[in-house]
């Protein structure tokens, strides 16, 4: 009997290699790339929670051609405690983890745009779709906006397989314009904290308005760590500008900002990104300073607008979870229903098959609207909310970039 | 505007600014000027100040207190904090290394400075309603507007000229005078600036190094204090990184006004506050530049002077 235990062993482990190999077969695969240790991880937690929704409400399989496989999502981390944020070499183990894994059928991720410019390469060179909910650099996918060589050193051959269901930052400055046009001002003030993001976004707020016809009365940099910045005030009031845009988030600035403004009597109001658009901003500037005239834009509705599929998927996100999807919860949803529309329409478990599917996406109808991604792998929705703040709170002005 | 209203608009926002930079290079310069220690941790102490004062004033009420009874009230108390806290660091973190070489109590202020930083952080996230009650630990606060943005050349004028421009003077200027009163006539004062000029025959003397230089420490934390006061009231906002830039801006001044030199201080304020204003006020896009043209000055001044603009004696320098 102890003699045939090798030969059982073997027969052993041979059958669970059989079982493995068929288990693998009936197994497609979805991972997540997010910060889950740190600072983000409330934000994070929704976005899990988003996509943990779209796959269950898949009941957890998908039939392509004849075949069932049961759909399997991974919870990865792509940051490290020591960074306490996301880390470079979490998120490139990551990408090589999924492009080894046969399985792996797409990568919904990253968060932080730092971290998609890490794993974009690898992921593209593997032919291995990348789906981001939350990245809004926008020289990921566009050129020309971002850095010199963005976004062709993220394309192996100018193939694109990075797609993002969230609108870039760009956007923000053009709806932004668009906004301050609507709002009769003949002429703005553009700030920048001469950040990637900031910049970016002013640059765009610029070349917008000056296209609709906006005068812009200065284009300047500001130091955001300034005490105060009442000499720039002074420069702002000569020049007689009806709104100050300022390119810039809480943490550079534009608490300050709105202050000296509302301090100095200057009757302009002042538009900020979706980086003003959180509690810092109230904390830092005092709720008189912002009281009506501060403008906001913000990708993404809040819950109580949402209509339609969106709508399905803020009740659905209550009864599933007991609390209220944070802002980026939807995108990481419709990111995980965008890949599994693409496993279907591809037909077949093939990672090239599901790039071109994606690629091929037009008109897809999900709880953000009805949309398509562009050849650069952008999301051609434009939708943004204006906000304004009244009685402390952000509220709900209007929909912008329809 | 008229240019006459520019320039005159460009002094009064250059001397408000620079008046409370000023305040805080005097505490650099008076522990410098008597034990050549650079007290990298005495801009967090000035950031400590007005988190004091944010919550002495969100427990008289806040927004609602009275000014009239809460200004004088930071200007004690604040003051006291900010001069006992400096004491007892100096008793901790300097005193010991007195007889060590300059760097080790240098590397020491750094340390406080870190302490001091995150102790801002902790205090920012305590359940306060001026704290956000507690959730916002790291942003920026809002200091509630005691003394009002009123114009007080009217609304119609182009030059803002407001009650807090007038605090900021009324408060500078009358300390600096009887600091250097304080300096030049009294005992102490003469004991101070005996220690500074040669400690062993200061001591040689008959005169308590030890308590001077105490001493010293006391009255630089106070006028950390003050600034802190006067900061929060001309500029509403305080947040726990915020001790690093002004201790930047107020070490520079003091080195552009040649470290050690109390008048010397007060005049590098006043210049890094006029540069500054005159480049973000008029220059085109000039905010991107108002650091590199005040070190540029910086730089100019010190290949010219090195002892800066008012410093005469020669000394070695850390």
């Amino acid at each position: 009997m102890l003699r045939r235990l090798p030969t059982t062993l073997a027969a052993l482990l041979l059958l669970l290699l059989a079982a493995g190999a068929v288990h693998a077969a009936e197994n497609i695969t979805l991972v997540s790339s997010l910060p889950r240790t740190g600072s983000a991880n409330v934000q994070t937690t929704s976005l899990v929670n988003g996509i943990r929704l779209a796959i269950a409400e898949a009941g957890g399989t998908i039939t392509l051609g004849g075949t069932t496989y049961t759909l399997t999502y991974l919870d990865w981390d792509d940051a490290s405690p020591e960074a306490g944020h996301w880390d470079p070499a979490v998120e490139i183990a990551n990408a090589n983890k999924a492009i080894n894994d046969p399985d792996v059928m797409a990568y919904i991720g990253t968060y932080n745009s730092g971290a998609a410019k890490v794993a974009m390469l690898p992921l593209n060179q593997a032919g291995l779709a990348m789906v981001s909910p939350a990245n809004t650099w926008p020289g990921l996918t566009k050129p020309g906006v971002g850095e010199a060589n963005e976004p062709e050193c993220y394309r192996d051959h100018g193939r694109v397989s990075y797609f993002r269901v969230v609108p870039a930052d760009d956007i923000q400055g053009q709806v932004g314009a668009q906004w301050a046009k609507e709002l009769g001002a003949a002429s703005v003030f553009v700030l920048h904290d001469r950040e990637l993001y900031g910049l970016g976004i002013a640059k765009m707020f610029k070349l917008n308005a000056e296209k609709l016809g906006v005068k812009v009365a200065g284009f300047e940099g500001i130091d955001g760590k300034a005490a105060n910045f009442r000499p720039l005030i002074n420069k702002i009031r000569q020049s007689g500008a009806q709104l100050v845009y300022f390119g810039g988030t809480t943490e550079t600035g534009a608490g300050q900002l709105a202050k000296d403004l509302f301090n100095a009597g200057v009757q302009a109001k002042l538009m900020g990104p979706d980086a003003f658009f959180n509690k810092a901003l109230m904390a830092g500037a005092g709720d008189k300073a912002l009281e009506e005239r501060v403008l906001v834009t913000f990708g993404g509705l809040p819950p109580e607008q949402q209509t339609g599929k969106g709508k399905a998927f803020v009740d659905a996100y209550r009864a599933a979870y007991h609390g209220e999807p944070e802002g980026y919860a939807i995108y990481a949803y419709e990111s995980a229903k965008v890949v599994l529309a693409a496993l279907a329409k591809a037909g077949k478990k093939d990672r090239a098959a599901v790039v071109a599917a994606l690629a091929g996406m037009r008109d897809y109808d999900g709880a953000l609207g009805t949309w398509s991604f562009d050849a650069n792998g952008d999301t051609t929705l434009m939708v943004m909310s204006g906000n304004t703040v009244r009685a402390g709170q952000f509220a709900f002005v209007k929909l912008l970039g329809k | 505007m008229s240019p006459t209203e520019v320039v005159l608009q460009l002094l009064v926002t250059g001397l408000s600014n620079g008046l409370i930079i000023a305040l805080i290079a005097l505490g650099y310069t008076m522990v410098y000027g008597i034990i050549e220690l650079i007290n990298f941790a005495h801009g967090d102490l000035m950031m400590l100040g007005c988190f004091l004062a944010l919550t002495l004033v969100g427990l008289c009420g806040g927004e609602a207190a009275s000014p009239w009874l809460v200004i004088p009230l930071l200007l004690l108390a604040v003051p006291a904090f900010c001069a006992g806290l400096n004491w007892t660091v100096d008793r901790l973190a300097y005193h010991p290394l007195r007889a060590a070489p300059k760097l080790t109590a240098l590397v020491s202020a750094i340390g406080v400075s870190f302490i001091f930083v995150n102790l801002g952080l902790f205090w920012g996230g305590l359940p306060m309603g001026v704290f956000a009650g507690g959730t916002q630990a790291a942003a920026q606060k809002d200091f509630p507007d005691l003394i009002g943005y009123r114009n007080l050349l009217g609304t119609e004028s182009g030059l803002q000229f407001t009650l807090k421009d007038v605090l900021v003077v009324a408060v500078t200027v009358p300390l600096m005078a009887a600091l250097t009163w304080f300096v030049r006539r009294t005992r102490l004062g003469t004991a101070m600036r005996a220690v500074a000029q040669d400690p062993l025959a200061a001591r040689l003397m008959g005169i308590d190094t030890d308590r001077v230089i105490s001493a010293t420490f006391l009255i630089g934390g106070a006028l950390a204090g003050v600034a802190s006061v006067v900061f929060v009231l001309a500029n509403n906002s305080l947040s726990f990184w915020m001790g690093y830039r002004n201790g930047m801006d107020a070490f520079t001044a003091a080195v552009l006004g040649g470290i050690g030199n109390l008048p010397g201080a007060v005049l590098g304020g006043i210049v890094i506050g006029l540069v500054r204003a005159t480049m973000e006020g008029v220059v085109p896009n000039g905010g991107v530049w108002s650091n590199a043209v005040v070190f540029g000055v910086l730089i100019l001044v010190l290949a010219f002077r090195p002892t800066g603009l008012l410093g005469s004696r020669a000394r070695e320098k850390v």
